[in-house]
């Protein structure tokens, strides 16, 4: 693809974003407000993607089902990625002890299919997203940890980190001020790919009923209940899917220029 | 020979590790697990069946006895008893998971052999009509959820052409034509992530050995085209496919869990679910054990071939 037509990718991840933000006082209608005289209504002037299976407002369903979607996979995102990245840098610059027990506690996490070890939780501490923020950067720490740990191991023996330290700073200021600065860039690059993932994920447990609780809209409920009511309205299977694919290759077209941009392994290579 | 072992008694650790943690699960919840088990529609269960369940999970024993009979209860293969009905959940696993495994089975040889052909002709006509539309279906296959491709299958196939039933399961002894179209269809779903996954790689490698000089040299000989891709082409830029086949191999159990549902294939993946939604707390911990197993044997064995294949990752 041409170098200007990728910038479609991060416009119309900041269109969504400003649609999701602003959709309180977007003047929809109460996307739980049921009525079930005009259940699987066509669209109408007041409905433009017709009402669902209890009369509900399609349209305002999928843009308040993208704003939680959104606001969980980015919570999850930055919450993984800060404890990720503070563990990777600790045990990439601290060496020894500490250096084997963040990497062996990964390697335990990365034993479980994500989704299972999502399901374990959601067992034990019922499904919401207070459970589901918690659970899904549990998923992703590990990632963080070893693109950051192998990061710092390269940055560690720079000359200008030998120059703080010469100047007598401390662990922590060069961690923190030094080393974290110049390990952003490959970060940044994982902070968007586990936000795409984290929708997958996400929209996943909604799919099968573990993870946003109805009624509260979400896309992966509506593409579950959409399925069942299948042949009714079909449309009402297709929206949410359409929108979920939608946000999706967004977010993975974002992930795939900032990693032109920023990670230097590709800009090694000249990709 | 080291490496081997070693690789050996790393897996083995994990594996103890990761039934530990399992294991564990149940205290790392605020309050009497018993009790929270129970309450799942916010009604207060009554002490009598708490004191039932903790009887039943063992969960009036001292930790340290619970966890000595949970691991004695694992080397004879016990996983404990539902708390649905009572029943042994290793027998369920035992009848589920062969159907698990030929679903991730048939939808790993699906993926290489969509992914392989595709990328080599897409490598072999760079910018080509083929090319073009290729990777556009595979940026596009990498980014539908598979239980969005499950549903749209159904969709299509089941509820539109009417040429399939909706998911199920037919055993292959009862009627192998229709087991194996309710096969392929959720095996199709899985496998498109990885089918996409695939053609990248194979169609970068290719790219890569075409212009090396052993193919020129082949082309200077006038072996025609068949065969230098076949013989020449082919070969060198399978290795880096393979690798990256195996390394994504294990995503495919994640998979199944929601493919599973949707299509109603009755394998370990949709026991998970129930459990999980009745909060029967053995059986889901059994199938999590059970998968987790798989997911660390199958890298094992990954790794392994890797030590055998190129001595170099010995070190």
């Amino acid at each position: 693809m041409k170098r200007s037509l990728r910038l479609i990718w991060p416009a119309l991840l900041l269109l969504i974003a400003v649609i999701c933000l602003a959709a309180p006082v977007l003047n929809l209608s109460d996307p739980l407000k049921m009525s079930m005289g005009q259940r699987f209504a066509a669209p109408s002037y007041a409905f433009p993607l017709g009402q669902d299976e209890m009369g509900r407002d399609i349209l305002s369903r999928l843009i308040f089902g993208m704003r939680i979607s959104l606001f969980i996979a980015l919570s999850t995102a930055i919450l993984s990625g800060i404890i990720g990245t503070a563990l990777g840098i600790f045990g990439g610059y601290m060496r020894g002890f500490s250096e084997i027990i963040t990497l062996r506690a990964m390697d335990v996490v990365l034993c479980f299919p994500p989704l299972l070890l999502a399901m374990l939780a959601v067992t034990l501490y019922g499904p919401g997203p207070m459970t589901l923020i918690p659970v899904l950067s549990a998923v992703f720490v590990p990632g963080f940890t070893r693109i950051a740990y192998s990061s710092v191991l390269t940055v560690r023996s720079q000359d200008y980190v030998e120059a703080v330290r010469a100047m007598g700073a401390s662990n922590g200021h060069i961690m923190l001020k030094t080393i974290l600065p110049n390990i952003m860039g490959p970060i940044l690059v994982q902070v968007s790919f586990v936000t795409a993932a984290a929708v997958v994920l996400e929209s996943g447990l909604s799919f099968l009923g573990l993870g946003v609780v109805p009624p509260a809209p979400s896309l992966g409920l509506m593409i579950g209940t959409g399925g069942a009511a299948i042949a009714h309205q079909p449309m009402l299977l297709l929206w949410p899917c359409l929108a979920l694919v939608a946000m999706i290759l967004v977010l993975n077209g974002v992930c795939d220029l900032l990693r032109d941009w920023l990670d230097p392994r590709n800009a090694a290579r000249g990709a | 020979m080291f490496w081997f072992l070693q690789r050996i008694a790393i897996s083995l650790a994990l594996l103890w590790v990761v039934t530990s943690l399992v294991f564990l699960s149940i205290y790392m919840v605020p309050g009497d697990p018993a009790e929270l088990l129970l309450s799942g529609d916010g009604a207060t269960p009554d002490p009598a069946s708490i004191a039932q369940l903790r009887a039943d999970l063992g969960l009036d024993q001292p930790i340290l006895a619970q966890y000595a009979e949970r691991m004695a209860g694992l080397a004879r293969f016990d996983l404990g008893n539902s708390m649905v009905d009572g029943s042994a959940v290793s027998a369920e696993i035992a009848k589920r998971l062969p159907r698990t495994l030929e679903l991730v089975a048939a939808a790993a040889v699906l993926s290489l052999l969509i992914g392989i052909p595709a990328g080599v002709i897409a490598g072999l006509k760079q910018g080509g009509r083929f090319d073009r539309m290729a990777n556009f279906l595979a940026g596009f296959a990498q980014g539908i959820p598979v239980f969005v491709a499950g549903t749209i299958i159904i969709l299509l196939f089941a509820q539109i052409w009417k040429l399939t039933p909706a998911g199920g399961f037919v055993a292959f002894t009862a009627d192998p034509g229709k087991h194996i179209v309710l096969l392929a269809m959720p095996a199709f779903a899985i496998a498109l992530g990885l089918a996409a996954i695939v053609f990248r790689i194979a169609r970068a490698s290719v790219l890569d050995v075409l212009p090396l000089d052993y193919v020129r040299t082949a082309r200077a000989k006038g072996l025609p085209q068949g065969r230098i891709v076949a013989r020449h082409v082919l070969r060198n830029a399978l290795m880096p496919v393979i690798t990256v086949f195996a390394l994504n191999l294990g995503g495919l159990f994640g998979g199944t869990v929601l493919v599973e549902y949707v299509f109603n294939w009755p394998g370990l993946s949709g026991m998970l679910v129930s459990a999980v939604n009745s909060r029967d707390y053995p059986s889901v911990t059994a199938v999590i054990l059970v998968i987790s197993a798989l997911f660390i044997t199958l890298n094992l064995v990954v790794d392994i071939l890797y030590g055998v294949t190129d001595p170099r990752v010995r070190k």
